[in-house]
């Protein structure tokens, strides 16, 4: 069983590698058949895998194993969390596919298996991240993830917007990626170790942390945060999502950035949690200041959209404050219950995302006020929107509320408060979306600041506007959201997923989740209060439109890729400063 | 050890972020990121090295007759080229495709995406 692990990310590859082969000789329905069989069949690997994966199985790769302790192998880590987050990458890149299978734009003659592979290599890099056991090839995989991602980004090359969206994205990308291999050198050299228990151990053995602990720390997690799209990292996510196919933003929003969470979990906890790491209170405020500040202004910033696509982007950079707020309190509870709702959000927004594609394949727009009232016949979509809202809103039996309510209780206080609103304001926010686009109520929208992107005058990514909806566009998203649902109500789910984050992550203290009378009332109080918020913003949009106190923040979001480079230095200094006090003290 | 390259270390990587903070064309940018990574290659290569050692090539070097340098730093610089090579092509491409759809290279003028 073992001996499996490196499947997981060989599979992929040379399915990609077949495809890119044998594309030109291929019929499209071939190419995109052996793309879904792939994907499929390392999601059944995965699965199988993740159900044998307790004890946590080891595999050095082409039997390296360390000697005296030293070790200079690649390891590869088959936990729950790995195992599940390379999981959950390939059954959206399986639900990415089959979303696109047949409809999506016809590809150039010749290079029919051109996407199916991209996206079975993008499904490669985050299998090959989410079981990376040590430092450096979790940088080559991250690489592999970032450089297809932004191939897929700019993947309509013809366009001028998705160039532009694909360029800031890969320039800030990898700039954090580069500070992360300078950490990884610095960890080196201290250690001389990649493996990141064995880095875990030689800090410890070093003794206090200092300066270099400091850096490298600080290195490390600016590239995981940038991934992880948390404020001030956050600028490229909306302009990359703005621009990127429909299927494709299933999977960045879906699993690539909660790969970045995954990350800063994973490293902290292996490298840094040690007593040569970084202390519990310094990472504890460098993650809860961080998340919050993400979580508001990801709020806000979704409620200004008018652009779909950016609005849902925002939202997914509000639900990650959200996660890095739960990994951050290191609590166990915590942890489970962000595993839940990284589950759950998964689903949600990846079937969020498959309606919106919906909407611009048949009107060729994705702006909220253009598409006004248009998209009264589209009943069935409706139908899948606003029960994806309500699944963002965090209302129970949705695998968001399970996790939700867990992690709300785990962190308690004020932060709690900060749950209900950000994920009420993010939902209603798309609430309002669907009451004006499918339901045509209130009054038409009109106005802006001027200062944003509409959204309107997309081409359609398929050959031609659809004037009849496929059925694996609609079906798709409708067994995402029925997956979001299982992942709450499943009996015994939420146990096993507990289980086994907490056999690698909490040293044995296992917690029982389960959904509590307080965890419902509260999921029902943010879906009430997303309802309310968008009933308000559609009858009365004048108060929302005329005092657009949130002007200053949206002028940051410039689409300048220097600004954006000097907001992830910011941002780092900011970490450092966040992180400094404890190690001065300590 | 001396601290000297060290520095040269995150100068250079941080004179490649000042570059692309203030770059004026996006040729020059992408030239710029390359400098952040020539900054991560001087630490690597830094990391490995030892005073009077030679290259850990043992095709004619008796095995402990001499002090070599780190290989294993050596094979991350080059998978780091490798991969750093994929990215600046990626880009360059990328900045063509930029420059024939708006016309310019100048960052200050590509105002599509915002708000």
């Amino acid at each position: 069983m073992d001996a499996s692990l490196p499947l997981l990310v060989a599979v992929p590859l040379l399915g990609a590698a077949l495809l890119v082969a044998g594309g030109r000789l291929m019929p499209r329905l071939v190419a995109e058949t052996v793309g879904c069989a792939v994907s499929a069949g390392t999601a059944a690997l995965a699965l199988v895998l993740l159900l044998n994966c307790s004890p946590p199985f080891l595999e050095w790769a082409g039997g390296w194993t360390p000697v005296d302790g030293q070790s200079v192998g690649i390891v590869l880590t088959g936990d729950g969390p790995g195992l599940g987050m390379a999981a959950l990458a390939s059954l959206l890149t399986l639900a990415a596919l089959a979303y696109s299978w047949h409809y999506f734009d016809e590809p150039p003659r010749g290079h029919a298996g051109s996407f199916p592979a991209l996206l079975l290599l993008f499904q490669g890099g985050m299998c090959g991240f989410a079981i990376a056991g040590d430092l450096f090839n979790a940088f080559v995989w991250f690489e592999l993830m970032s450089v297809v991602a932004y191939a897929l980004t700019g993947h309509r090359v013809e366009e001028a917007r998705a160039v532009q969206g694909a360029l800031t994205f890969a320039v800030v990308t990898s700039l954090g990626a580069y500070a992360m291999l300078m950490g990884i050198g610095l960890l080196y050299a201290r250690t001389g170790q990649l493996g990141m228990h064995q880095i875990g151990r030689g800090l410890d053995a070093h003794g206090r942390p200092d300066a270099l602990v400091l850096a490298a720390f600080v290195l490390v997690m600016t590239a995981l945060l940038v991934k992880s799209a948390s404020v001030p990292f956050h600028f490229w996510l909306p302009d990359a999502h703005a621009v990127a196919p429909t299927p494709v933003c299933m999977l960045l929003s879906g699993v690539m950035v909660e790969l970045g969470v995954f990350g800063v979990w994973r490293v902290y906890g292996t490298v840094f949690s040690g007593p040569g790491g970084v202390p519990a209170p310094e990472f504890e405020r460098a993650l809860v200041v961080l998340g919050a500040l993400t979580a508001v202004i990801g709020a806000v910033m979704c409620w200004y959209q008018r652009h779909i696509k950016r609005l849902l982007a925002y939202s997914t950079v509000a639900h990650t404050g959200l996660f890095l707020i739960g990994i951050g309190v290191l609590k166990p509870e915590a942890d489970d219950g962000i595993a839940l709702y990284v589950l759950g959000h998964a689903g949600v927004k990846a079937a969020l995302f498959a309606c919106t594609g919906i909407l611009l394949d048949r009107y060729g727009s994705v702006d909220e006020h253009a598409l006004y009232g248009r998209a009264r016949e589209l009943k069935g979509v409706a139908v899948l929107f606003v029960l994806g809202a309500l699944g963002l809103a965090g209302l129970p039996p949705f695998g968001t509320a399970l996790g939700k309510s867990v992690t709300e209780e785990a962190v308690g206080g004020p932060l709690t408060v900060l749950y209900v609103a950000a994920s009420a304001v993010t939902a209603a926010a798309v609430l309002r979306v669907a009451a004006r686009v499918f339901g045509g109520l209130g009054p038409r929208p009109e106005g802006g600041s001027g200062y944003e992107t509409t959204g309107s005058g997309e081409r359609p990514e398929t050959r031609h506007r659809l004037s009849r909806i496929p059925d694996t566009m609609t079906a798709v998203p409708a067994v995402l959201l029925a997956g979001a649902v299982t992942v709450g109500v499943a009996p015994g789910f939420a146990k096993v997923v507990a289980h086994s984050v907490n056999e690698t992550g909490s040293a044995g203290v296992f917690t029982s989740v389960h959904w509590t009378p307080a965890g419902v009332l509260l999921g029902l109080l943010s879906t009430l209060l997303a309802g309310a918020l968008a009933l308000l913003a559609v009858t009365r949009p004048k108060p929302f439109t005329a005092l657009d106190r949130a002007l200053w923040l949206r002028r940051l979001q410039s689409g300048h890729v220097g600004d954006y480079v000097a907001w992830v230095l910011v941002g780092t200094t900011v970490l450092g400063a966040l992180t400094l006090p404890g190690m001065l003290g300590g | 050890m001396d601290v000297f390259p060290y520095l040269v270390a995150g100068w250079v990587f941080l004179v490649g972020c000042y570059g692309l903070a203030t770059s004026r064309n996006l040729i020059h940018a992408v030239g710029c990121l390359s400098v952040c990574q020539a900054g991560t290659y001087v630490l690597l290569l830094t990391v490995g090295y030892r005073d009077g050692a030679t290259a850990p090539v043992f095709s004619d070097l008796k095995p402990g007759s001499r002090p070599v340098v780190d290989p294993v730093v050596q094979a991350l610089t080059l998978t780091d080229v490798v991969v750093g090579a994929t990215v600046t092509a990626l880009l360059l491409a990328l900045v063509v495709q930029i420059s024939k759809r708006h016309g310019t290279v100048d960052p200050d003028e590509l105002s599509e995406l915002r708000g």
